[in-house]
């Protein structure tokens, strides 16, 4: 089996992500499914640093961890706080710059 | 040979002729309201001060020997741009001189009248003022030496003729004859302008002394050409066919400037200006010959819409467009009549003017009042008005020894030097003269009274009495002074040149025949206006009298030749910029909001239909890269 | 697991893995409840770390599981919780087209990702961490090396980015307080300002003859109190039936009478 078949996967969970970004509703399900394609961009910077053969593919894919849980915090408070004043959690809701 | 001497000792003021009445003109339009009371007064002293100034002249130019009469003072260096150099030069000769005395004099007179006539007008200091201008940029026209400074004088002219047939601006038939003669000159203007670019681009220079010494290195087709020109502006200034529709109208304005623009001077300018040119029109034969036909036919149509017209300064005016008609014809016989347009010019202007100014003291007898079919035996009631009106009027007509009889026999007599068809012609005019001149006199100062209930005719003060005599005297004796004291052959030989051509018949026949048809005209007029009773209201008349009556169709074929297609071209401008211009850029803005309109729908506020679009982007980036790859 | 070239338990790993991580991510996307989507993409993360540990990384497979399932995923059910854990998002699709269009971009998208991808890897080699891993004595030990020396700056800049984030979070989330806070007699005196029931919702009570959560409280006229039950489980229709005869016992007792199976009152 061909270790490339590793990056297939993961392009295959990132596009099921993308689907999940434009399908859902629930601010929080999109939220996951961009989760979802985060994850899969890890998952395809590790197999590469197995490729490669040396970890800068792994140190990159922990920053990126990193990162993916600061932005989670940051958009789980906004839409808390979103929720609090709209009562309601759906990401069509805020449609203020329709035309 | 003639020299050109520079200006020195009296000659030496010419400058101070043009700029008496400037400055004066000057103070009395800045000065405004507060020159109100001490400004005509100002006005009239300028224009004597240049008479004065003018007559000191003559008297020491008549004491220098005939070739050394012509000066040339250079005041200021105008134009010197590469090859074209014009200096604002003014150049006194005998030609001039004349025409200065002509201005000065009689506009001094009619200054002087204008006190009494305009004393009841709230803007009377305007008036001077206009007046003042008036002479200043005629002065400047005879004076100057070359053609763009006569320009300058010309369009200055112009101006105060418009400023003053429009005085009483309130008057929408006046503004709308100022308008008028203001366009009408305008054709000719641009003649003018087009005849001094001419003479550049074949001469190199515009001064008189360049352009008339290189006459002889000039093809014919061109001088024709200039002649042609100069014609039209000719024509243009001084109302011959086609350019005549705007005189009659002008008599809008108060009568002084009846008098003095378009009987003495503004009018005698065309004249001036093809006298001043006769080199070009030696050498161009078929231009003189233009303007022989310009004359003759301008002589008949001011004689007939004059016998025709119940206003009596609208008659004059006629009458004015006739005599200057034969100065035009006797200009354009060449050498033999150039003299004599100027002799003419010179009578008719001091006898014109007493006679617009005679009509102005009757007018200011009948409360202003023009019809002629309300005057009637006035001859008891404005003795000295009277007496002078028939100085002029025998002037007029032609009778020995008042003075128009000399001048214009010299005319008909110069013109059966040429060709007994338009001497022939030339008499004929003579007596229609008579005939519609006698008419004027019968319905204004004999047969029956037809006053209106309201008028009360007394006789004029003296401020505008007293000029009227002085023309009077100088319509009876001015014409013998100058031929025999003055010798105005002699004197204006240098300039414009003199010859004699020997006629088929001896002279007196001539003068013997001229005199017979004046005076049958003169009968027929008499017969059919003083001894008939003159009806009221203007009977129907016939073919030619209706015609006469609407200036022969002038303006109604100036109307279709040229003011409706203006005014259609003026539309269908007006339409394409409306529909077309405005419609296209209307529409671009409704396009741009349109398209706009259509776009602003892809911003639907939903945060998933632009990760929709997101993605759609990403999809175009991946096939790029794709087939970068691939290819 | 380590080397260059995919053994066949890797192999295995590998098939299995991958499809529960693809079974994951598809129940994610496709549930109605939320807390579903939350448990399937925990599903997903954790075969995800397990493909990381075949891949070399044991210290990202270990960090996977701790930070990411362990940390953030329950972060998100803390939300969930907050913003309401029955919210359900309806099957009709608001926007016109979008479903649609987002199937087929999205299917399209994968499509050419793949074909792609797998065009351009099909004669690779894989090196395998072998020789890195083992160079600074381990994996962890040779991240660390790369964290603090080639990528300090990224480093120290992720760690101000966390604390940013922290910051942020708790300002974005900060609730201020523009009234001053009510207090235990203000409340009380709302509560009966009203003029409903103002007391606590019956617990099981005199009559009870059960205390499960779920059975509602008995009243004297022997009719069930429906407040007594919790509103989640009222909301799912949770609620049990109570058994008739405790209704007559009930009502026996209040009427007063005295047959009991006791005797006299």
């Amino acid at each position: 089996m061909n270790p490339a078949n590793y990056i297939l996967l993961s392009a295959l969970l990132f596009s099921i992500g993308a689907i999940g970004v434009l399908v859902r509703r629930n601010a929080i399900i999109v939220f996951m499914s961009v989760e979802l394609m985060l994850n899969a961009a890890n998952l395809a910077f590790v197999a590469f640093a197995r490729m490669n053969g040396n970890l800068d593919g792994q140190v990159v894919a922990f920053f990126v961890m990193v990162v993916a849980a600061a932005e989670v915090v940051v958009g789980l408070a906004i839409i808390v706080t979103i929720f609090r004043t709209r009562r309601s959690a759906s990401i069509d809701e805020p449609n203020l710059l329709k035309y | 040979m003639t020299e050109i001497l520079p200006a020195e000792g009296v000659f030496s003021l010419l400058w101070v002729l043009i700029a008496l009445p400037a400055v004066g003109a000057l103070i009395l339009l800045l000065g405004g309201r507060r020159t109100n009371t001490w400004g005509p007064y100002l006005g009239i002293l300028t224009v004597v001060g240049s008479a004065v100034i003018a007559i000191v002249m003559l008297l020491a130019m008549m004491a220098e020997p005939a070739e050394q009469r012509t000066v040339i003072q250079n005041v200021y260096d105008w134009v010197f741009v590469g090859s074209f150099q014009v200096s604002f030069a003014l150049q006194l000769d005998q030609l001039s001189i004349v025409f200065v005395l002509l201005i000065t004099l009689v506009g001094s007179l009619i200054f002087i009248y204008s006190l009494g006539y305009m004393a009841h007008d709230p803007d009377r200091r305007k008036f001077f003022a206009y007046l003042n201008l008036f002479v200043a940029a005629m002065l400047l026209l005879v004076l100057a030496n070359n053609y763009l400074l006569l320009y300058v004088g010309w369009e200055g002219v112009g101006l105060a003729s418009y400023l003053l047939i429009g005085f009483w601006q309130r008057k929408p038939t006046a503004a709308a004859a100022a308008k008028k003669a203001f366009v009408i000159n305008r054709v000719g203007d641009v003649g003018l302008s087009v005849a001094i670019m001419l003479i550049f681009i074949t001469f190199g220079s515009v001064t008189f002394q360049d352009v008339f010494g290189q006459v002889g290195e000039a093809s014919e087709g061109t001088l024709t050409a200039i002649g042609l020109l100069l014609l039209l502006a000719a024509a243009g200034k001084s109302a011959q066919f086609p350019l005549q529709a705007w005189l009659l109208d002008a008599m809008e304005g108060p009568t002084p400037v009846s008098a003095l623009i378009h009987a003495a001077t503004m009018v005698t300018a065309g004249v001036y200006l093809i006298a001043r040119s006769n080199a070009i029109y030696n050498a161009a034969t078929w231009a003189a010959t233009a303007v022989v036909v310009v004359g003759l036919i301008t002589i008949f149509m001011g004689a007939i819409i004059g016998s025709a017209k119940d206003d009596i300064k609208k008659s004059l005016a006629g009458s004015t467009m006739s005599q200057i008609g034969y100065m035009v014809f006797a200009a354009g016989l060449g050498p033999i009549g150039y003299v004599f347009a100027i002799f003419h010019l010179l009578t008719h202007g001091v006898f014109k003017a007493g006679l617009f100014l005679g009509a102005g003291s009757v007018m200011h007898g009948m409360n202003d009042g023009v019809n002629m079919r309300r005057y009637g035996a006035l001859k008891g009631v404005m003795v000295v008005t009277f007496i002078t009106f028939m100085a002029g009027y025998l002037a007029i007509i032609g009778i020995p020894p008042f003075s128009g009889f000399w001048s214009k026999d010299e005319i008909i007599h110069a013109a059966f030097e040429r060709n007994w068809v338009i001497g022939a012609a030339a008499i004929l005019a003579a007596g229609i003269t008579g005939f519609y001149m006698t008419r004027m006199i019968a319905m204004t100062f004999f047969g029956k009274k037809r006053w209106e209930d309201d008028a009360h005719p007394h006789e004029s003060p003296a401020v505008m009495t007293i000029p009227l005599v002085i023309l009077a005297l100088g319509s009876t004796f001015l014409g013998m002074a100058l031929l025999f004291w003055g010798d105005i052959e002699k004197w204006l030989e240098p300039v414009v040149g003199y010859e004699s051509v020997p006629t088929p018949l001896p002279t007196w026949v001539y003068i013997v025949v001229t005199l017979v048809v004046v005076i049958i005209g003169a009968i027929i007029g008499w017969v059919m206006y003083a001894r008939k009773e003159v009806p009221i209201e203007a009977p129907h008349g016939s073919v030619l009298t209706r015609a006469a009556r609407q200036d022969l169709y002038g303006d109604a074929v100036n109307d279709v030749l040229v003011v409706q297609p203006t005014y259609r071209t003026a539309d269908a401008l007006t339409t394409f910029d409306n529909k077309a211009v405005d419609g296209f850029v209307n529409w671009t803005a409704t396009f741009v909001g349109d398209l706009s309109k259509r776009l602003r729908r892809s911003q639907t506020g939903f945060a998933r239909s632009y990760a929709l679009s997101m993605v759609g982007g990403a999809i175009v980036l991946l096939v790029a890269l794709i087939l970068v790859r691939l290819s | 697991m380590t080397g260059g070239e995919v053994g066949t338990g890797e192999a295995i790993v590998f098939w299995v893995s991958g499809t529960l991580a693809v079974i994951g991510a598809l129940g994610m996307v496709l549930s109605r409840k939320a807390v579903h989507s939350a448990l399937f993409i925990a599903l997903t993360m954790i075969n995800l770390a397990i493909l990381y540990v075949a891949n070399s990384a044991p210290f990202l497979g270990m960090v996977q599981i701790i930070v990411y399932t362990g940390a953030v995923m329950m972060l998100f059910l803390f939300v969930l919780m907050v913003v309401g854990v029955d919210a359900s998002d309806s099957l009709i699709e608001t926007i016109k087209g979008q479903r649609v269009a987002a199937l087929l971009m999205g299917i399209g998208f994968s499509i050419l990702l793949i074909a792609g991808l797998g065009n351009g890897l099909l004669e690779t080699t894989s090196v395998g961490l072998d020789a890195a891993n083992s160079a600074n004595g381990g994996n962890v030990e040779g991240l660390a090396l790369l964290i603090f020396t080639d990528y300090l700056i990224a480093f120290e800049v992720t760690a101000a980015l966390l604390i940013t984030a922290a910051m942020g979070a708790m300002i974005l989330t900060h609730r201020e307080r523009w009234y001053p806070r009510k207090t235990q007699r203000q409340l009380s005196q709302e509560r009966f300002a009203v003029g409903e029931h103002p007391g606590q919702l019956p617990p099981p009570g005199v009559y009870a003859r059960h205390n499960a959560v779920d059975t509602p409280a008995l009243l004297p006229d022997g009719s069930t109190s429906d407040l007594s039950v919790p509103e989640p489980l009222r909301a799912r229709d949770d609620v049990r039936e109570v058994d008739q005869d405790d209704i007559e016992g009930i009502r026996r007792l209040s009427s007063g009478s005295s047959t009991t199976d006791k005797g006299e009152r």
